[in-house]
């Protein structure tokens, strides 16, 4: 923990020299989250039940976690996460970190897939899915955001993100975008990111997962977007779908160089 | 010579990049199509766009030409009261507003919809919850009167936002059917009458 502040606080002091609104609205965000943290994350415990998990034998094939590889090669964890979604070659796809997940809970565990998509939220192995991204995106708390858009499947993935992100159906005709196309805009008292811009993706996508104060859960970022897609009235997204990763590469790569500051902390 | 080869080189690129547009488009569609499933009352095909959501779908607004076409296309879905009047109880209105729910996965029903209007907009004097992606309504009718030509367009304007603005935020309350004729009566009633708290402190 006084490691990351560390970290935390050396981006404070290169905020202060470089001196441009950008970084003091990030040094804002940083100084907020630490603020929030000074009685601890209450991710942590989501975190450490995922660290757990990570290392116990489990599935048909009685197998840890342990050579997951999320894309820095096997069972590294430290800042893996600020670099997703990445291309996989063993996988030949565009993948985020739950979907990674299952790849591994797949091939080494032998865990089926098929559980975890059609599942619930905070329920059976999708719940086991969420502690394990607690664990893992605690571990690039304080990176900078750096995902790699050089491989084509990644341009392609950002492309459709795009589309996807103004893409307007449903009842109500809203996109992402009808509310955070904007800056500065609200729904009733919740400040809305202006996702198109740096500064807002870095707020929105660095901030996810988070735990949320209001109802006591730790979200995953599919289960955010999820909940996304619920109130703008559009039918439900497959769990790991590919809507869900192309949004997901759209916004890192628009958050690219700002912090994560992850598990975050919601209202 | 240089300048035919370059013309012909943009020739041959140009085809290129209109195809992989294309390509791109298509693959769009295909993820879309493969990415939701119906549960409960939002069913999948929800995510198949109406002409004027596909036209409104991009990072720029379609042309001025593109925007009057798809308004006067949409001010012909609005259908005014048959009865004449316009105007109904505030303070059911006014509960319409406050409601943002209805149409998601975990509503039961279609019917009995909120407006969701406090999402985007200010209205009345003592409610600061309020959103501001839409412009402010607090004395509404108080700044405009209740005079028939605001008391048709404030109509037009709840039932069908983009038959005034192509690519407007605001849902198409009477047109897909989020609110009944009377809820819409009960919210013009909310913004007009003068002594609803959107008028009167």
């Amino acid at each position: 923990m006084r490691h990351t502040f560390t970290i935390l606080l050396a981006g404070f002091a290169c905020g202060l020299l470089s001196g441009t609104a950008a970084a003091s609205s990030e040094m804002d965000a940083i100084a907020k989250y630490r603020e929030l943290l000074a009685d601890g994350n209450p991710s942590e415990l989501v975190a450490a039940q995922g660290e757990e998990l990570w290392k116990t034998k489990r599935g048909p094939q009685q197998a840890s976690l342990e050579r997951c590889d999320l894309g820095l090669g096997p069972g590294v964890i430290k800042g893996a996460y600020a670099k997703m979604p990445r291309y996989f070659k063993d996988t030949g796809r565009v993948q985020d970190l739950e979907s990674r997940l299952m790849t591994c809970m797949e091939n080494l565990q032998g865990i089926e897939p098929k559980s975890i998509v059609d599942g619930k939220f905070l329920k059976g192995e999708r719940e086991k899915v969420a502690a394990l991204v607690a664990y893992v995106v605690t571990e690039s708390n304080g990176a900078r955001i750096d995902v790699d858009m050089r491989h084509p499947e990644m341009k392609k993935m950002y492309e459709m993100g795009k589309m996807a992100f103004y893409f307007r159906a449903g009842p109500m005709d809203f996109s992402c975008a009808t509310c955070h196309g904007e800056e500065g805009k609200r729904i009733r008292m919740q400040d809305l990111p202006d996702l198109r811009t740096q500064k807002g993706a870095a707020a929105g996508w660095g901030s996810w997962p988070a735990y949320r104060v209001s109802n006591g859960e730790f979200w995953t970022m599919q289960h955010r977007l999820n909940d996304c897609f619920r109130q703008q009235r559009l039918p439900e997204p497959i769990y790991g779908s590919d809507v869900t990763i192309a949004l997901s590469v759209y916004l890192a790569a628009t958050a690219k160089g700002g912090t994560m500051l992850t598990p975050g902390i919601k209202r | 010579m240089k300048k035919i080869s370059l013309i012909v080189g943009l020739l041959v690129a140009m085809p290129a990049a209109w195809a992989q547009g294309e390509d791109t488009y298509a693959d769009f569609k295909a993820m879309m199509d493969r990415s939701f499933k119906t549960t409960g009352i939002a069913s999948k095909h929800r995510i198949y766009q109406l002409d004027f959501q596909k036209a409104c779908s991009s990072e720029k607004l379609p042309s001025k030409k593109e925007m009057a076409r798809i308004e006067a296309e949409q001010m012909k879905t609005i259908r005014y009261p048959a009865d004449g009047k316009y105007l109904g109880d505030w303070k059911e209105g006014e509960k319409i507003a406050v409601n943002g729910r209805g149409l998601t996965w975990t509503d039961k029903t279609p019917y009995n919809n909120g407006g969701g209007c406090y999402n985007c907009h200010q209205m009345s004097h003592h409610e600061i919850s309020y959103g501001t992606i839409g412009p402010s309504l607090l004395e509404y009718g108080k700044l405009r009167g209740n005079g028939e030509e605001v008391v048709k367009y404030t109509w037009g304007k709840i039932y069908n936002a983009k038959a005034f603005n192509a690519c407007s935020h605001m849902p198409r309350n009477g047109d897909a059917e989020i609110l009944t004729e009377k809820q819409i009566k009960d919210l013009m009633a909310f913004l007009l009458d003068p002594a609803s708290p959107v008028n009167k402190k």
